[in-house]
C-alpha cells in the first residue's frame, strides 16, 4: 500500500470509528467491539507503516491552503514512535474505559467514546504532521476535542476544570504558539520540517531566545511552569480520559511537538551553538523540582499524579532544552516509558475508585490486601516513573543524565537525583500504606475486591510492559540511531 | 489590459455589470404590483439566484486581472456614468449575492414567526431594493452613483430594521437611531463629493484620479477626503461612531440582522477602500498620516474594547453585534496598515466574516424560532435537543476565534503576516488578544448549549431553516481549507489597487 495512503487510514480510521459509536447509540456491545476492532486496525497501520519505514523524508501533500502553506504529512522515526505509542495504549484504555465507565455508571458512554476516538485521530495526525501548520492544526483540534471529555460529568466542578483546561491551552496556543509559526513563516517563508532545522540564521540571538520561548510556553500541553495549571484541573474527567488522553496522547502530543520543533525547526546543533536554550533549562529543573514538591502535598490521588505528570513532563523539555542529540534520545525514552508507567499510575487509581469509590491516598490504607493486582501493578508502574532499574524509566533517566553531561550542565544531574528522591517520596507510600497498615474500617473493607477483569488486566499488562522495556530498551535507540536522529 | 465592452453589440455578456444592480430594482416594484406573499418571495429568490449567477460569471470574467467596464446608456464618461468591474468589488458583489440568497431561503420559514403576513410583500419589496442599493455601490464608478446607490440602501435597511416592531417595540427607536446617524453619515458623503467635484470638476473616479494626481498638495481635496471618511466611518460602524449598531443589530428581525452583518458594513468599508485606492493618491502623505494616526489607533480600540464589551452581555444578539464592532477592527486595521498583505487580509476577512457572522446570526434566529428568547439562559441544554443548529454554532464559533482549519483562521493568518511584515509587533498582540477575547464569549455560550441541562425540551428546526444554516456553517469550513477563491481573488484585487 502506497505510504500515504497508510497516513491516511492511521487518521481516518479513528474518526470513523468515532461516527460509528454515534450510530450505534443503543446497542453497546457492538459500539464497544467496533471500537476495539477500531483501535486493533489503527495499530495494526502503525505498525506496517513502522516496518516499512526505510528513512524516506518525502512529504505526502493533502492539500494548499496558501501559497507556502500547506497540510502535509510525512514520516520520521519519532511520529512512528509517538503514532505506535498512542494507537497501541489506545487499545489498553479503550478495554478499561468499557469496564470503567460501566463500572462507575457513568452517563452518555457513546459520546465519551465518540469524542475519544475522535482524539486518537487527531493524536494520528500530530504524530505524522509534514509540516508546522499541519501540526498545529491537529493540535488545536484535539484541544477542542478532549474539551467534552474533560467536562463530561456536566457538573459545576467540571465545566470549572474544563473552563480551565481550554483557556491555558487555547491560550497559550492562539497567543505564543501562533505567533512563533506565523513569524517563521514570515521570516524563512516554509514551516515544513526538515532534519537540521530550517531557520538558517535568519534570527539573531535575541530573537532567538524570544521564539524559544514562544514555543516552551505556547505549547501549552507540554504542562510547562507557569503554565501548568490546567493539567489538575483536567482530573475532574473520568479516568480513562486521565489515563490516556493526560498521561499519554494530550501530554505527550505537548512534549512530541516541543522535540519536533526542536529537531526539525530550530534543528539541534544550532541550538546548542546558539545557547538559546540555556534559561529553558533552568526553568524546566525549577518545574521538575516544583511540581514533584506539590505533589508530596496532595492527597487527591489523581492530583497527586498529575502534578507527577507535570514533573515527568519538564524532563522532555528539558531535554529539548539541553540541546544535544543525546538529549533528543533522553527524551524519545522519556516519552515512551514515562506513558507505560503514567497510565498503568492512572489506571490503578481508577480501578481503586471502581472498587471502592475512594479518591484520597489516606483512605487506602490496607487496600493492598484485598486488591494485590491492582497495587503490585501500581508499585511496578511507580518504579518506572521514579527511574530504577530493573523498570523501563531508567533509561530514560540515563541518558537525561549523559546529555546533561555532554551540554556541560552538571547542576542538572543534581536536580534529576533529587527529583527521582521526590519521586520515591510521594509515590511509593500508597503501595506502604496499602500493604502495611491496617485498614481504618475493618468490617468496610471485607466487601472490596478486585474490579472486574477489564479494569485490573490493563494495568497490569502496561506495567508488565514497563518492566519488559528495561530489557529491550535498545530497539528503540538503534531505530533512531539508524535514521540519523541520534549521531 | 481592460476588455472594454463594445458599445452596440447584444451580447448579453457585456451587459452583465448593469444586469448585477437591475434584476433585484426591476423586480422590487414588480413585487408590489403583484402582491402575493408566496409568490414575491418567490420571485425575490430567483431574482436574487439570477444576482449570484451573474455575479459567478463577473468573478470568473475578472479573477484574471481584467477590468469589466459599462457605460450607461452609452455615455462615455467622464460625462456618463461608468460601471467598472474588477477583482476587488467582484468577490463583494459574490459575497452579497451568495448570501442574499442564503438569507432568502432562511426567510421562507423565520419570516412568518416575525413579521404579519400582510406585509411580507412590502418586506421582500424592500429587501430587493436594499440589494439593489449595495450591488449598485459596489458595482459604480461613479462617485454620486456611490451617493445615490448608498442612500437606497440605506433607506431600505432603515425600514428593514424597522420591521421588528412587530416583535419588540423598541425597534422603531433603533431604526430611528440608525436613520439620524446614517443621514449625517450621507451628509458628510455627499459634502465630501461635493468638494472633490469642486476641486476636480468630474465625478468618475479613474478622472477624479488622474486630477487629483495633478493638482498635488490641494486642501479642497483633503477636507472633501476627511468628510468621505468620517461619513463612511459612520456607515461602517468604525468606532466610536458606532453607537446605531448594536441595536439595530438587536432589534431587526433575524433576517435582517443576517443580512445586514454580513454585507451592510463591508460595503461601506469598501467604498472606503476604493475611494482611498482608485480615486484619492494613496502614497499621499496626508491620507497615510490619516490612516496611521486616526484609523489604526481606533481600529485596535474597537477590537479590543468591543470584544470586553461582548464578554459581558447576556443578550446573544447584542453579543454578536459587539463582536462585528471587534470584527469590523480587524478590517479597518489590515485597511490601515496600508500595505498590500494587509489589503489582502482586509478584503479576505470581509468574506469570511460575512459568512462567519451570517452562520452566527442565523442559527442563533433558529434557536430564538423555538425558544422566543434571545437571552443565553435560553439556550440551556439546546446541543442536545437541536444538534444541527447546535452544531453549526459550534462552527460559526470556531471561525470567528480563529480556530486553524476555519475561515477565520485565514483571515486572522494574514493579518498577523501583513502586521508583522509592517513591523507593528504591538498590534499583533492587540490581534492575538481580541481572540483571546472571542474564544472567552463565544464558549461561554457553548457551555450553556451543551453542558446545562434544560427544562423544556424543543424540536430541531425544519430542514428548510436547517439547509441554508448548514450551508453557511460549511462554507465557514470549506474557506478555510480552500482559500483559492478568497485568497487569490484578494491578491489580485490588491495588485489592480496599489497599481
Amino acid at each position: 500500500m502506497p505510504i500515504e495512503f497508510l497516513i491516511f487510514l492511521t487518521i481516518f480510521t479513528p474518526a470513523l470509528v468515532g461516527g460509528l459509536n454515534l450510530i450505534f447509540i443503543k446497542k453497546p456491545n457492538v459500539r464497544d467491539t467496533v471500537t476495539l476492532l477500531g483501535a486493533l486496525i489503527t495499530f495494526y497501520f502503525s505498525l506496517i507503516i513502522f516496518l516499512g519505514f526505510e528513512g524516506q523524508a518525502t512529504q505526502y501533500k493533502l492539500t494548499t491552503i496558501m501559497p507556502g502553506i500547506d497540510i502535509s504529512f510525512h514520516i520520521e522515526p519519532l511520529g512512528i514512535i509517538f503514532s505506535l505509542l498512542a494507537s497501541g495504549l489506545w487499545i489498553l484504555t479503550h478495554i478499561y474505559a468499557i469496564g470503567y465507565m460501566r463500572g462507575a455508571k457513568e452517563k452518555n458512554h457513546s459520546r465519551f467514546f465518540f469524542f475519544f476516538s475522535l482524539s486518537i485521530a487527531s493524536v494520528m495526525g500530530i504524530s505524522f504532521s509534514g509540516n508546522l501548520f499541519t501540526l498545529f492544526l491537529f493540535y488545536e483540534l484535539l484541544t477542542l476535542i478532549t474539551f467534552p471529555l474533560v467536562s463530561h460529568k456536566g457538573s459545576t466542578e467540571a465545566l470549572r476544570g474544563a473552563r480551565v483546561y481550554l483557556s491555558i491551552l487555547l491560550g497559550t496556543s492562539i497567543g505564543l504558539q501562533l505567533l512563533g509559526i506565523i513569524w517563521i513563516y514570515f521570516s524563512v517563508g516554509t514551516l515544513d520540517f526538515v532534519k537540521g532545522g530550517i531557520l538558517n540564521g535568519s534570527f539573531g540571538s535575541l530573537e532567538l531566545i524570544l521564539l524559544v520561548g514562544l514555543f516552551a510556553f505556547g505549547i501549552g500541553k507540554a504542562a510547562l511552569f507557569p503554565f501548568h495549571r490546567w493539567l489538575p484541573a483536567a482530573m475532574v474527567a473520568p479516568t480513562p480520559v486521565s489515563a490516556l488522553l493526560h498521561a499519554v496522547a494530550v501530554v505527550k502530543a505537548g512534549v512530541f511537538t516541543v522535540l519536533k520543533v526542536g529537531v526539525y525547526i530550530f534543528g539541534v546543533e544550532s541550538l546548542s551553538v546558539s545557547e538559546a536554550t540555556d534559561w529553558l533549562t533552568w526553568l524546566a529543573c525549577f518545574s521538575i523540582l516544583f511540581a514533584s514538591l506539590i505533589a508530596m502535598t496532595k492527597d487527591n490521588l489523581k492530583a497527586r499524579l498529575a502534578y507527577s505528570t507535570i514533573s515527568q513532563l519538564a524532563y522532555v523539555v528539558l531535554a529539548f532544552s539541553l540541546a544535544n542529540s543525546l538529549g533528543v534520545l533522553g527524551g524519545t525514552l522519556q516519552i515512551v516509558t514515562h506513558a507505560f508507567g503514567k497510565i498503568t499510575l492512572f489506571m490503578c487509581a481508577g480501578s481503586i475508585y471502581v472498587a471502592t469509590k475512594k479518591t484520597n491516598i489516606s483512605d487506602m490504607q490496607g487496600l493492598g490486601r484485598v486488591m494485590p493486582i491492582t497495587f503490585l501493578s501500581f508499585l511496578v508502574g511507580a518504579i518506572s516513573i521514579i527511574g530504577l532499574p530493573p523498570m523501563g524509566g531508567s533509561w530514560a533517566k540515563w541518558f537525561l543524565i549523559l546529555s546533561s553531561l555532554e551540554a556541560d550542565k552538571q547542576f542538572v544531574v543534581l536536580v534529576l537525583l533529587i527529583s527521582s528522591l521526590l519521586n520515591i517520596a510521594y509515590l511509593l507510600p500508597l503501595v506502604a500504606k496499602g500493604f502495611y497498615l491496617d485498614p481504618i474500617d475493618q468490617t468496610e473493607i471485607r466487601s472490596f475486591k478486585e474490579p472486574s477483569a477489564l479494569v485490573w488486566l490493563p494495568p497490569a499488562i502496561t506495567a508488565s510492559i514497563s518492566f519488559l522495556l528495561f530489557f529491550n530498551v535498545s530497539y528503540i535507540r538503534d531505530f533512531m540511531i539508524n535514521f540519523g536522529l541520534v549521531g | 489590459m481592460a476588455s472594454e465592452i463594445k458599445q452596440g453589440t447584444l451580447e448579453l455578456v457585456n451587459h452583465l455589470p448593469i444586469l448585477q444592480v437591475i434584476t433585484p430594482m426591476l423586480l422590487a416594484p414588480l413585487l408590489v404590483v403583484l402582491n402575493n406573499k408566496t409568490l414575491s418571495w418567490l420571485l425575490s429568490f430567483l431574482g436574487t439566484l439570477a444576482c449570484l449567477f451573474i455575479s459567478f460569471l463577473l468573478i470568473q470574467a475578472v479573477s484574471d486581472g481584467s477590468i469589466i467596464t459599462y457605460y450607461l446608456g452609452g455615455w462615455v464618461p467622464p460625462i456618463g456614468i461608468e460601471y467598472r468591474i474588477d477583482a476587488a468589488n467582484a468577490i463583494l458583489l459574490f459575497l452579497i449575492s451568495i448570501i442574499s440568497v442564503i438569507v432568502l431561503i432562511f426567510s421562507y420559514t423565520s419570516l412568518h414567526a416575525e413579521i404579519p403576513e400582510e406585509k411580507h410583500t412590502l418586506f421582500y419589496s424592500c429587501f430587493l431594493l436594499c440589494l439593489t442599493g449595495l450591488l449598485g455601490v459596489v458595482a459604480t464608478a461613479d462617485i454620486f452613483n456611490v451617493f445615490v446607490f448608498l442612500e437606497i440602501s440605506s433607506l431600505s435597511t432603515y425600514v428593514l430594521v424597522a420591521q421588528g416592531a412587530y416583535l419588540d417595540r423598541r425597534a422603531l427607536s433603533a431604526s430611528f437611531n440608525y436613520l439620524i446617524m446614517g443621514t449625517i453619515g450621507a451628509t458628510f458623503f455627499v459634502i465630501g463629493i461635493g468638494y472633490i467635484y469642486m476641486a476636480t470638476g468630474s465625478l468618475n473616479m479613474i478622472d477624479i484620479a488622474e486630477r487629483v494626481s495633478q493638482l498635488g498638495d490641494n486642501k479642497t481635496i483633503q477636507a472633501g477626503f476627511a468628510f468621505i471618511v468620517v461619513g463612511m466611518g459612520l456607515k461602517l460602524a468604525m468606532v466610536p461612531l458606532h453607537v446605531w449598531l448594536p441595536n439595530a443589530y438587536t432589534f431587526a428581525p433575524t433576517v435582517v440582522t443576517c443580512f445586514l452583518a454580513a454585507t451592510a458594513t463591508k460595503v461601506a468599508l469598501y467604498v472606503l477602500i476604493r475611494f482611498v485606492f482608485s480615486v484619492f493618491n494613496y502614497e499621499d502623505s496626508f491620507v497615510n498620516e490619516l490612516f496611521f494616526l486616526l484609523l489604526m489607533p481606533l481600529a485596535v480600540i474597537a477590537m479590543i474594547a468591543a470584544s470586553v464589551i461582548a464578554i459581558f452581555k447576556q443578550n446573544l444578539k447584542k453579543l454578536l453585534a459587539y463582536s462585528s464592532l471587534a470584527q469590523i477592527g480587524y478590517m479597518l486595521l489590515g485597511l490601515s496598515l496600508m500595505s498590500q498583505k494587509g489589503l489582502a487580509s482586509s478584503l479576505v476577512h470581509m468574506v469570511n466574516h460575512g459568512f462567519t457572522k451570517a452562520a452566527l446570526f442565523m442559527s442563533l434566529g433558529a434557536f430564538v424560532l423555538n425558544t422566543k428568547n434571545v437571552y443565553i439562559k435560553s439556550l440551556r441544554g439546546l446541543g442536545k435537543s437541536m444538534p444541527f443548529t447546535s452544531a453549526a454554532f459550534v462552527i460559526g464559533g470556531l471561525s470567528l476565534i480563529g480556530v486553524p482549519g476555519t475561515a477565520g483562521f485565514i483571515s486572522k493568518w494574514l493579518l498577523l503576516e501583513a502586521a508583522l511584515e509592517t513591523g507593528y509587533w504591538l498590534v499583533a498582540i492587540f490581534i492575538i488578544a481580541s481572540s483571546l477575547f472571542a474564544v472567552i464569549y463565544i464558549w461561554k455560550i457553548i457551555e450553556v448549549l451543551y453542558f446545562s441541562e434544560s427544562s423544556d425540551s424543543y424540536n430541531e428546526v425544519s430542514v428548510l431553516t436547517l439547509l441554508p444554516i448548514s450551508i453557511l456553517a460549511l462554507f465557514c469550513i470549506f474557506l478555510g481549507i480552500n482559500t483559492s477563491f478568497t485568497v487569490d481573488v484578494a491578491n489580485m484585487a490588491t495588485e489592480i489597487l496599489f497599481k
